[in-house]
């Protein structure tokens, strides 16, 4: 079995650890750092039996988790210090949110950026109180910035000056010219509270951005770790509440992602066995590509399958935005680079 | 990858693939003396391969990839295959190695115990460890010295001595040719030659020593010598590591501990000989 799949069912638990070959951890761990899953797996095996460099590799990864996920929730309550002294309030996105609530998928995960949502009416307040408080551009190409403002779902990226850690601040979870316009009151009226009163999205609405953040908004880049979030988010909040599938239906009916969430739900069943209620399950012929492309990687942690590559690359922009704009955004890039 | 070896330096197993034979049978030649464990998983991967796929032949050259790289580095042509090697292998443990509180230092032991010399590239770090390696010291390693936040102890990385400009022929004077690699000329960080550390440092390359002594090496200017408060220890050295904000508190604790248990200088140094001498002076200072 190639590593990419052997690292898929080691998280599923499908494959004994036990029963790998020794040299096959290589690529296990290859592709789980290229695929941001190797402190996940570390967490995954914690008890497993492992070969011993395995083993100590695995504690490594753990504990340089737990100190980056203090460090993102950290980053956080300097947000929180910076926002809520002018009563301005934020929702936690992915994996600081996931982080907050103690969710199940944050275990072992890698957190990248801050990213936080707030009301659209709000963006000016909380642009100035972040530069005021040491948060500064990241780039100041007038382009990029009048497009991320026109066009986008976020701010251009911050970065704090004496931390050098990035925030990027969403008011909706999809880009404004995107062919699926999620409803961002909802997000924001329905976020609820953590046990350490930082505020995240409510199970239906975070699953739905979970969907829309694999499947709508890019190329599947990181594809596998993302649908690792969407299948262990899933299981728990269905396990706690056995109306939570159907809610989710109407939820994301509701945010125009139904086939996002639906999709991503098939894909989470196909490669972590993840368990469907009925009507869930009924495959399309489409979704055999996203398995492949979610599975593009080599045994030494290369991507493989450039076209497909390419193909959701395409994919990804012609969602972002109408063909017209599609081609403007293209040709000022392109004579930019000239 | 079409070619490949998997070869052990310190505590960090490497597998290193190549699109080329060359890198790997260099690489093979100069790590020959250093125990094998084929069955061992690797912690951290090196890919050598060609940018485009025509490059592999025509003016082949050599891009350095592996689980971690650097965007936009600049691939070395063929002849400088083992030189990229070197970079792809210090990268992997620069960005990804957890275990230990790594510093940019070099280090060498006597007795069970151990002087660490920190300082930029140019500071003589690497020939003076070098040099010291030939005349009773034990060689722990050019480029990285790793402590163990548990117990305070210093682990060596002996990898192949990266050897530059005028310390080639400094240290090709003293050494039998065959622990020689080739004379890579012209790279972009000038001549550079391996040198093979001693097969007792390649031997002893897992016992760890207790750190003595602190230096901060300067080449060039008068011979001079000036005792290091632990503040400014701490502060340069917490520059010299690659993963101290990564490891938190641990990282905290054990650069802590090291610089209030050893006692730190600053050495400026004309010539090697003058250097290798007051590293002699304080070292037996540091010892009563």
């Amino acid at each position: 079995m190639s590593a990419v799949r052997d690292l898929v069912a080691l998280l599923a638990g499908r494959q004994d650890p036990a029963a790998l070959a020794p040299r096959a951890w290589d690529g296990v761990i290859s592709v789980a750092r290229a695929e941001a899953l190797l402190g996940t797996l570390a967490c995954r095996l914690a008890e497993a039996p492992l070969p011993p460099p395995v083993a100590a590799l695995f504690a490594d990864q753990r504990a340089a988790v737990a100190v980056a996920q203090a460090q993102a929730l950290w980053e956080a309550e300097m947000a929180r210090r910076a926002l809520t002294s002018e009563r301005l309030e934020f929702v936690l996105l992915k994996g600081t949110a996931y982080a907050a609530a103690g969710l199940s998928c944050s275990e072992g995960r890698q957190i990248g950026d801050l990213d936080i949502l707030i009301p659209w009416h709000e963006v000016g307040r909380v642009e100035n109180e972040l530069l005021e408080s040491g948060w500064e551009w990241v780039k100041s190409d007038p382009y990029d910035d009048a497009y991320y403002r026109e066009h986008m779902h976020e701010l251009p990226p911050m970065i704090h000056r004496s931390r050098d850690r990035m925030i990027d601040v969403h008011h909706t979870i999809l880009p404004r010219t995107h062919r699926r316009t999620p409803d961002p009151l909802v997000l924001v009226s329905e976020a609820v509270a953590t046990a350490d009163g930082f505020t995240v999205l409510c199970p239906v609405d975070m699953v739905c951005h979970c969907a829309a953040h694999l499947l709508a908004d890019g190329d599947l880049q990181g594809g596998l770790r993302n649908l690792w979030d969407f299948h262990c988010l899933t299981r728990d909040f269905a396990a706690a509440d056995p109306d939570f599938w159907d809610r989710l239906a109407a939820r994301a009916d509701k945010h125009e992602l139904g086939p996002e969430v639906a999709r991503a739900a098939r894909l989470a069943q196909a490669l972590y066995g993840a368990t469907l209620p009925a009507g869930w399950s009924q495959p399309r012929a489409a979704d055999r590509l996203y398995v492949r492309r979610l599975l593009a990687r080599d045994d030494w942690g290369r991507p493989t399958d450039f076209l497909l590559q390419q193909a959701f690359y395409i994919r990804s922009h012609w969602m972002r935005m109408p063909p017209v704009l599609l081609a403007r955004h293209l040709w000022t890039k392109w004579r930019r680079n000239q | 990858m079409r070619y490949g070896t998997r070869l052990a330096v310190g505590p960090v197993q490497f597998r290193i693939g190549s699109d080329w034979a060359a890198p790997i049978a260099a690489l093979n030649r100069l790590y020959a003396g250093y125990p094998r464990d084929e069955d061992r998983p690797a912690d951290a991967t090196v890919r050598l391969f060609a940018a485009r796929p025509w490059r592999r032949r025509l003016r082949p050259s050599v891009q350095i990839g592996g689980d971690f790289t650097v965007p936009d580095a600049l691939p070395l042509p063929l002849s400088m295959g083992l030189l990229a090697a070197e970079m792809g292998m210090n990268l992997q443990v620069a960005l990804g190695w957890r275990r230990h509180l790594l510093l940019h230092a070099s280090a060498v032991a006597k007795d069970g115990r151990a002087a660490i010399l920190s300082g930029e590239s140019g500071s003589g770090k690497s020939t003076l460890a070098a040099l010291l390696g030939e005349d009773g010291w034990r060689l722990m390693g050019d480029e990285f010295t790793l402590v163990d936040p548990a117990s305070g102890d210093a682990l060596a990385f002996p990898r192949a001595v990266s050897l530059k400009n005028a310390a080639i022929a400094e240290v090709a004077a003293r050494v039998d040719p065959a622990r020689l690699g080739p004379l890579l000329a012209g790279t972009p960080k000038g001549d550079i030659r391996h040198l093979i550390p001693r097969a007792d440092a390649v031997a002893a390359m897992h016992d760890p020593v207790r750190p003595a002594l602190l230096l901060f090496p300067r080449f060039g200017g008068e011979a001079a010598v000036e005792p290091m408060g632990e503040g400014e220890a701490f502060v340069r050295l917490t520059e010299a590591s690659t993963n101290y904000v990564a490891l938190g508190e641990t990282g905290f604790a054990a650069l802590l501990r090291l610089v209030r248990e050893t006692p730190a200088f600053a050495v400026s140094y004309p010539d090697s000989a003058t250097g290798m001498a007051l590293v002699d002076r304080l070292w037996a200072e540091a010892a009563r």
